[in-house]
C-alpha cells in the first residue's frame, strides 16, 4: 500500500507539474519537463537497443552471441548492408570523413520516396478514384447488376462525394491561377474541405477532452480518494 | 450477362503486358508443368455418392496461382448439376488438403453455392498439394476425386497490380516530360501558395526583431514523406536565414532527422558563402518520445520567445499544443502537413497552413528548380486524368442505371475494373 501510494503521489505531482503551465512557466514545470525528457530519452535508447539494434542486427550477423551456442544458428547477411550503413552515419563524429555518413542519408530518403510511391499512388490515387465512381441515380433495386441507390439520401450522398473530390482535386491544382469557372469550382473546393475540417476537429476536440477526463479522473479518485483512504478518512 | 464481357475485356490488360514481361527476363512467369494439374490427369479416385448425397461437383483445374508472390494455390471445378438447377439444394463446396493423395486431407475452406473456385492462400512454395472437392446439401455430402498434386510459387511479376503499374508509369511519364521541357528553358507556371509567399516575411520579422526563428520538422522519421517534403524547404529557408544571419533554432525528435537537418542547414550556409556562422547546435535531439518532445517544445517557445515558428512535416496529437504555444507568444506560425487530423488545429491556431499536397509543391514553388517544377506539372496531369476518369465513369454509371443497358455498364465495370486492387 505505501509503494502504490509513493506512485501515486509522484504521478499526482509531475501531473500537476505539467499542468501548471497552463498558468505559466514556472520552475515546477521545469523539473517536470527535465525529468519527463530524461526518462523517455532513456527509454528510447534502451527500446532502439534491443529492438533494434539486437533484434534486427545482431540477431541475423551473430546468433551464436545472442543464442549462446544454442539453438539453431542461421545468419543473414543482408543486414550487414544495414550494419555498413550504420557505420557510415557514425562517420560524421569523425573530421576528415564525415561526408560519408551523407550515403546512408541519401539511401534512406531515396528508399522512402520509392517505398511510399505505391503506397500513396494506392491509397490516396488509385482507391480513391474507384471509391468515388458512384452512380449519381439509379433503381431501388439491384437491376442488370447496376449498384443500386437505395434512396435519395444516399443519391445526395453520391453526388456530394463526386462534387467533393472533384472541387478538391482542383484546388490542388497548381499549374492554372484559381480564376474564373476553374477558380469558383476551387473556391467550391475548398468549402468542402473546410467543412471536412471542422468535422474533424469537433470529433478530434472531444477525444482530448476524454483524455483530460482521464487524467482528471486520475487526481480524483486515485490521488484524492487512496490517499484519504490510507489516512483513514 | 455483362460480367462476361467484363472478364472477357479484363483479360486484354494483362496481355498488354506480356511484352513488358518478356522484356523483365523469361523467368517472369514460372515453369507451367510442375506447378498445375488439370482434368484430363488429375483424379486418382473417384467421387463417393450416396443416394442421399447431392451431385458432386468436379474438380477442373488445381495450380500455382499466377502472377503473386508465391504461397497460394488455385482450385476451380465445375458447378454441381444441383447448383442452380437440377435439385438445386447445394449449400457449398468445402475444400480438402493433403500433402499426399493418400493421406489425412483437411479442410481448408468453404466456398457458397454458384461459385466456381477457391484460392488457398496457405501454402508452402515447394510443397506438394493434392485437394479434393466436398458439395454439401442439407441431404448430404458428395466427394469429388484427388486432383494431381500441385506446387505454388513465386513470380517475377505480380500481374494482379498490374493496373498499378500502368497508372504509375503514366505519372512517371508525365513527369519525366515535363521536367525535361522543364529543362530546356520553357516556363511552367505555378499559382501563387499563401503560406509560400509569406515564408520571406516571416524570417525577415525574425531579423528585425532579433528574434531567433523555431523549425519543427514533425515527429516522424525520414521513412515518413512528409519528413522528407519538411525538409527541403528548410534547405530553401536555412538560405535565407544565413543570408539574413538569423538565428535558427530546430529540436528534433528522431537521430537520423537531426544528421539530415544539420546537413541541410550546413549546405545552405555554404551555399550562401557563410559556413564559418553554421553551428551544430543549431539542431538539437530532445528526445522521441512524442509529448516529452512536446513538454520541451513548449518550455523553448515561452522561454526563448521564437519570433517566427515552422512546422513542417508529419504531425499527431502535439500539433495544437504547440501551435497554442507558438500563438500565445505572439510568432508568426506556418505550418504544413498531410495529416488530415491535424491539419484543422494548425489551420485554427497558425497565421498560414499549407494543406496536404501544398507542402510536397512547396519546395518547388520556392526553388523555382526545373526539376521539381516539372515533377509538380506532371502530378497535375496525374490530378486531371483522375478527375476525367471519376467524372466520366460516374456519368457512364448513371446512364447505365438510367436505361438499363448492359453494354453501357459492362464498359463502365471494365474501366472501373482498372482502378481494383488485389
Amino acid at each position: 500500500m505505501l509503494n502504490e501510494m509513493i506512485g501515486l503521489w509522484i504521478g499526482a505531482f509531475l501531473t500537476l507539474g505539467i499542468m501548471s503551465f497552463l498558468y505559466k512557466d514556472n520552475p515546477w514545470y521545469k523539473i517536470c519537463e527535465a525529468i519527463f525528457i530524461g526518462i523517455s530519452a532513456g527509454y528510447w535508447f534502451a527500446s532502439m537497443w534491443w529492438q533494434n539494434l539486437v533484434a534486427k542486427l545482431i540477431d541475423n550477423l551473430w546468433p551464436a552471441l545472442v543464442a549462446l551456442g544454442h539453438g539453431e544458428i542461421q545468419y543473414n547477411l543482408v543486414y550487414l548492408v544495414a550494419a555498413v550503413l550504420g557505420v557510415m552515419m557514425l562517420l560524421r563524429l569523425v573530421p576528415g570523413v564525415g561526408w560519408l555518413s551523407r550515403w546512408p542519408i541519401a539511401v534512406i530518403v531515396g528508399a522512402t520516396a520509392g517505398l511510399q510511391f505505391i503506397n500513396f499512388l494506392v491509397s490516396n490515387g488509385v482507391k480513391q478514384i474507384r471509391n468515388t465512381i458512384v452512380p449519381l441515380f439509379g433503381p431501388i433495386s439491384d437491376a442488370g447488376g447496376i449498384p443500386p441507390v437505395q434512396s435519395w439520401e444516399e443519391a445526395l450522398g453520391n453526388v456530394v462525394i463526386l462534387v467533393g473530390t472533384f472541387t478538391g482535386l482542383v484546388y490542388f491544382f497548381f499549374s492554372k491561377e484559381h480564376k474564373g469557372l476553374f477558380g469558383g469550382t476551387a473556391k467550391v473546393g475548398t468549402w468542402f474541405i473546410m467543412i471536412t475540417f471542422g468535422a474533424s476537429f469537433g470529433y478530434t476536440v472531444m477525444s482530448r477532452m476524454s483524455l483530460f477526463i482521464g487524467r482528471l479522473d486520475f487526481l480524483v479518485n486515485d490521488w484524492v480518494m487512496v490517499t484519504l483512504d490510507f489516512v483513514g478518512l | 450477362m455483362g460480367y462476361s464481357v467484363i472478364s472477357g475485356l479484363r483479360k486484354s490488360v494483362p496481355t498488354c503486358i506480356i511484352a513488358l514481361t518478356l522484356l523483365l527476363g523469361p523467368s517472369a512467369f514460372a515453369q507451367e508443368s510442375p506447378d498445375t494439374a488439370t482434368v484430363d490427369s488429375v483424379f486418382v479416385s473417384e467421387a463417393v455418392e450416396s443416394a442421399a448425397s447431392p451431385r458432386a461437383a468436379q474438380l477442373n483445374v488445381v495450380q500455382d496461382s499466377r502472377g503473386d508472390a508465391g504461397g497460394a494455390i488455385s482450385v476451380k471445378w465445375f458447378r454441381s448439376p444441383d447448383d442452380g438447377m437440377g435439385a438445386d439444394n447445394i449449400t457449398g463446396y468445402e475444400i480438402f488438403r493433403s500433402e499426399s493423395p493418400d493421406g489425412l486431407f483437411e479442410s481448408v475452406g468453404f466456398a457458397s453455392r454458384g461459385r466456381t473456385s477457391f484460392e488457398d492462400a496457405t501454402t508452402v512454395d515447394g510443397q506438394t498439394y493434392y485437394y479434393y472437392l466436398a458439395t454439401v446439401s442439407a441431404t448430404g455430402v458428395s466427394r469429388s476425386g484427388v486432383s494431381a498434386g500441385a506446387r505454388s510459387s513465386a513470380q517475377w511479376l505480380n500481374t494482379r497490380d498490374i493496373d498499378t503499374l500502368i497508372i504509375g508509369f503514366i505519372i512517371c511519364f508525365s513527369v519525366i516530360f515535363f521536367i525535361y521541357h522543364a529543362q530546356k528553358g520553357k516556363k511552367l507556371f505555378l499559382r501563387k501558395i499563401a503560406g509560400l509567399e509569406a515564408v520571406d516575411e516571416a524570417i525577415g520579422r525574425a531579423t528585425e526583431m532579433g528574434r531567433p526563428i523555431l523549425f519543427i520538422p514533425g515527429i516522424q522519421d525520414l521513412d515518413n514523406v512528409q519528413t522528407v517534403a519538411g525538409l527541403t524547404i528548410l534547405g530553401r529557408i536555412a538560405r535565407t536565414i544565413a543570408d539574413y544571419d538569423t538565428k535558427i533554432n530546430m529540436p528534433v525528435s528522431r537521430s537520423i532527422v537531426m544528421a539530415t537537418a544539420r546537413e541541410t542547414i550546413k549546405q545552405a550556409y555554404v551555399a550562401a558563402g557563410r559556413p564559418d556562422a553554421y553551428s551544430d547546435d543549431m539542431v538539437y535531439y530532445l528526445t522521441d518520445e512524442q509529448f516529452g518532445y512536446v513538454a520541451a517544445v513548449d518550455g523553448i517557445m515561452v522561454r526563448e520567445k521564437p519570433a517566427t515558428c515552422f512546422y513542417l512535416g508529419a504531425f499527431f496529437a502535439e500539433s495544437l499544443i504547440m501551435a497554442e504555444t507558438g500563438n500565445s507568444i505572439g510568432a508568426i506560425q506556418i505550418a504544413g502537413t498531410a495529416m488530415p487530423s491535424q491539419l484543422p488545429f494548425f489551420i485554427a491556431a497558425c497565421d498560414y497552413t499549407l494543406i496536404g499536397e501544398e507542402l510536397f509543391a512547396a519546395s518547388a514553388y520556392l526553388s523555382d528548380e526545373p526539376r521539381q517544377l516539372g515533377a509538380l506539372k506532371g502530378q497535375d496531369v496525374g490530378k486531371i486524368i483522375a478527375m476525367s476518369v471519376i467524372l466520366v465513369l460516374c456519368i457512364l454509371f448513371s446512364v447505365a442505371a438510367i436505361t438499363e443497358s448492359e453494354s453501357i455498364l459492362s464498359l463502365a465495370n471494365t474501366f472501373k475494373g482498372w482502378f481494383s486492387l488485389s
